[in-house]
């Protein structure tokens, strides 16, 4: 269909604010917030601005909004050497080691801030059994950093009273931010329920960030932000394949359901080089509410079988050596998925995770007090992060130390921080003996576009950062932005495009509603209208063409370079039709931007299944006409890079070096 | 479920602007109906549950109903959520409570004061791996 232009015939044009900074943080979550947390510091004496734009309020934005049970990431005792081994092993053996080094001897460093902040982390009591952040306070045991012995609910891993984990975080970014406030002079650096659409390119310097252009979600402005320096902190990309809960349930994703791909989507578009986005996690959870399965298997020692009570890691265990070896040994989180899966595709489901064994065999050792304890433990894992998990069980009268409860492979998901490796390919620390020259190019954590730096969940090629790394990661990028701004203290910002001709694009969906909703009777309703395609829709027409062509859970994760030829088209043909979609309202332009960005973030992924001819990810997805892992090769960066001058994208392999034994 | 606003407990926080819910919730869902002023989640399938709305509601007027294309009817879960705990009160369909309290902070909100007693930056440092808070070399792959 025809583009139309959006000359404000409809609608009122908003009012443009134009905002100075020298640092600009896009996203208020884990990474934002250490963002925050670190360039104010070193940009306070410096007089230089940091603003920040979310697109919720950050005191319970992004995928902590809710809270979290375990700090997944704690180096603590161990060797750093080990978390890159385990990373590496996890994610199928391509991962860069730099990167995860870098983040292996800082991250404890936020964890500990945490403390400090009033995060209740559990401690060992002195008989070995776990206390509370009440109860160790009130026993007088240490802080992690003056030698408290935290509970391990696995080697990296842990526990914590986390409901309040994100407003405790944000709370020390929102005093940093007004320590910058009062340091500059600036009335205003914390813009929420503000949503950043694109990055804006400079005019003289090609590759070069200039800003980003958002608007008000609550009244009719839109922000344009100039910026030396550009932090992408958004969340990885939910709902881009349709979920397995195809009703009321779409919203109870296992990620934050609003992480809708905007930093893969406007990096992207901006030229930054991706790599491994053929990588997805498809976490296998407690069927529809998602609840977390790890403290079950590692705290409390469950184990998962199928109904015939077998355990398929096991009873596959040849089956899958012979396919996948080496990556068998240990079986990662994806050759566990894909075990399940054979016994699921035979008939032997459902999976099952056996709390109530699991439950009693603890309960043998201990009195009623303690009894009562773990009971409140187990609950507390769900109340803490997936309170729907909690409903769920309650709904279905499970008391999950009396009965099973089934587990499943959940719809896929895009992501970098968590077990996921999808992201951008950035500069890394530059100090580690081995690492390729070319894999730094001066500033730790900056994209291949000049001043745009990533963290959290946008930082390809080295998940397993969790929650405590995504901060740490932001702090090392907040730091790499102020060495930036000191290095180009010289720099005016000229912005390439038109910023009229933005503001338009961006208000398009309100005006294409405005002029044709009464073209149908139904003036409430965007749906059924021939003229446009409202946020819903899209969003549906982008999960279908995912699921069926592009591996999701309606073809048992599987595609084929002829399934994807198809799918691309349609994709294509998808992203055409977003040049006509509407909106009725600011909440509704809101789904339709974060819609768009899942678009280009799905693309990107069929893009880089496409390009990578082997089965990298046995359990997350599968080539069916490449079945096997091809480490001769395919033992490499998969990357693609998004030519914004002349629309077209390329991918390219990037050897995989090993820094680690 | 998605949240759900109870019309008797609800007073639209008292005609403000903004409602808490519309405050906090972090997907855009709660909508304040200036008519009646009273708020309603404005679309229930985004919703994950999250229970941000829940735990801010003034008049705790809204709860969760889990998500009826799964999950049966007749359960609540319902959160009390002060200073420095919570209570959550959890009801089964088949009518057993169970009771839970967790401690969410351990220092008052508010007085966070993230650089007290923190090292200055040092300049010289700025190019070099590590943090601020970081004085020591940062360790290497041996």
């Amino acid at each position: 269909m025809e583009k139309e232009v959006n000359n404000f015939q409809f609608v009122e044009k908003p009012e443009v604010v134009e905002i100075d900074a020298d640092i600009l943080i896009i996203g208020g979550g884990m990474s934002g917030c250490g963002t925050a947390f670190e360039a104010a510091r070193w940009a306070n004496p410096k007089g230089l601005k940091v603003v920040m734009f979310d697109k919720a309020a950050i005191d319970r934005s992004g995928s902590v909004a809710m809270g979290l049970s375990a700090i997944n990431t704690y180096i603590g005792e161990n060797d750093i050497k080990d978390y890159v081994k385990y990373v590496r092993s996890d994610l199928m053996g391509i991962i860069r080691e730099d990167l995860v080094w870098d983040l292996g001897r800082i991250v404890d460093d936020s964890v500990h801030l945490f403390e400090e902040w009033g995060l209740p982390i559990w401690k060992k009591g002195d008989d070995g059994f776990s206390l509370d952040g009440f109860q160790a306070r009130d026993a007088g045991k240490p802080l992690l950093k003056d030698g408290g012995v935290p509970v391990r609910s696995g080697k990296w891993q842990i526990m914590i009273n986390g409901e309040s984990y994100k407003a405790i975080v944000a709370e020390a970014a929102k005093r940093a931010l007004e320590t910058n406030r009062v340091a500059t002079g600036m009335d205003q650096n914390l813009y929420e329920r503000t949503f950043t659409t694109r990055l804006l390119l400079d005019a003289n310097e090609p590759n070069r960030v200039a800003g980003a252009i958002a608007f008000s979600v609550r009244e009719n402005k839109v922000y344009v932000a100039k910026a030396n320096t550009v932090l992408i902190g958004t969340g990885g990309a939910v709902n881009v394949f349709r979920p397995r809960s195809v009703g009321e349930g779409i919203g109870r994703t296992w990620f934050g359901v609003w992480n809708a791909g905007s930093g893969y989507a406007m990096g992207t578009q901006a030229g930054a080089e991706l790599t491994l986005m053929e990588n997805r996690f498809v976490p296998m959870r407690f069927k529809d509410g998602y609840g977390p399965v790890g403290a079950w298997f590692l705290f409390f020692k469950a184990k998962a079988t199928n109904a015939l009570g077998e355990d398929y890691c096991v009873t596959h265990a040849d089956e899958i050596k012979e396919m996948y070896a080496p990556y068998d040994d240990p079986m990662g989180t994806a050759l566990r998925n894909h075990a399940a899966m054979l016994d699921m595709k035979a008939g032997k489901g459902p999976i099952y995770m056996h709390t109530d064994v699991a439950m009693q065999e603890l309960a043998k050792t201990m009195d009623p007090k303690r009894i009562k304890h773990l009971e409140a433990e187990a609950w507390e894992d769900f109340l803490d992060m997936s309170i729907s998990q909690a409903g769920l069980w309650a709904a279905n009268d499970v008391e999950p130390d009396k009965v099973k409860s089934e587990i499943m492979p959940s719809e896929p998901y895009l992501l970098g921080s968590h077990a996921g490796c999808a992201g951008f390919w950035v500069s890394g620390p530059g100090d580690i003996p081995g690492t390729p020259a070319e894999w730094s190019w001066g500033y730790n954590r900056m994209s291949t576009v000049n001043g745009l730096f990533m963290a959290g969940d946008n930082v390809g090629a080295s998940g397993h950062k969790f929650s405590s790394g995504s901060h740490a990661e932001g702090r090392v990028a907040g730091k790499s932005m102020v060495a930036w701004c000191l290095d180009h203290p010289d720099y005016k910002p000229a912005v390439k495009e038109s910023i009229d001709e933005l503001v338009a694009e961006m208000y398009a969906p309100l005006e294409l509603y405005a002029k044709y909703h009464e073209y149908t009777t139904a003036p409430h309703r965007v749906d059924v209208n021939p003229h446009y395609i409202g946020p819903r829709m899209l969003q549906f027409r982008l999960m279908k063409i995912m699921d069926e062509y592009v591996g999701g859970v309606s073809t048992w994760y599987t595609t084929s370079k002829t399934m994807l030829d198809e799918g691309l088209k349609k994709l294509a043909v998808l992203k055409e039709d977003a040049q006509r979609m509407a909106a009725k309202d600011l909440h509704e332009l809101l789904r339709c931007w974060e819609n768009y960005h899942r678009i280009w973030a799905a693309e990107a992924h069929a893009r880089h299944i496409y390009f990578r001819e082997e089965t990298r990810y046995p359990g997350y997805y599968y080539r069916g006409d490449f079945l096997k892992i091809n480490d001769a090769e395919w033992k490499c960066f998969n990357n693609s890079k998004y030519d914004p001058a002349t629309g077209e994208w390329v991918n390219f392999k990037k050897d995989y070096v090993q820094l680690v034994d | 479920m998605p949240s759900f606003v109870i019309r008797e407990k609800c007073d639209g926080c008292k005609g403000q602007d903004k409602t808490a819910c519309m405050y906090i919730c972090p997907n855009d869902l709660m909508l304040l109906d200036k008519e009646i002023m009273k708020a309603y989640n404005q679309e229930p399938e985004q919703c994950w549950e999250c229970y941000n709305c829940v735990k801010i509601c003034p008049q705790q007027a809204i709860e969760v109903r889990t998500y009826a294309d799964f999950a049966p009817l007749g359960a609540s879960t319902i959160p009390m959520r002060g200073t420095d705990a919570i209570m959550w009160t959890i009801k089964f369909r088949n009518g057993v409570i169970k009771r839970f309290k967790f401690p969410i902070r351990l220092v008052p909100e508010g007085s966070v004061d993230p650089y007290a007693g923190k090292p200055e930056p040092n300049y010289d440092d700025i190019k070099k791996p590590g943090l601020f808070t970081q004085t020591a070399d940062q360790v290497l792959i041996k």
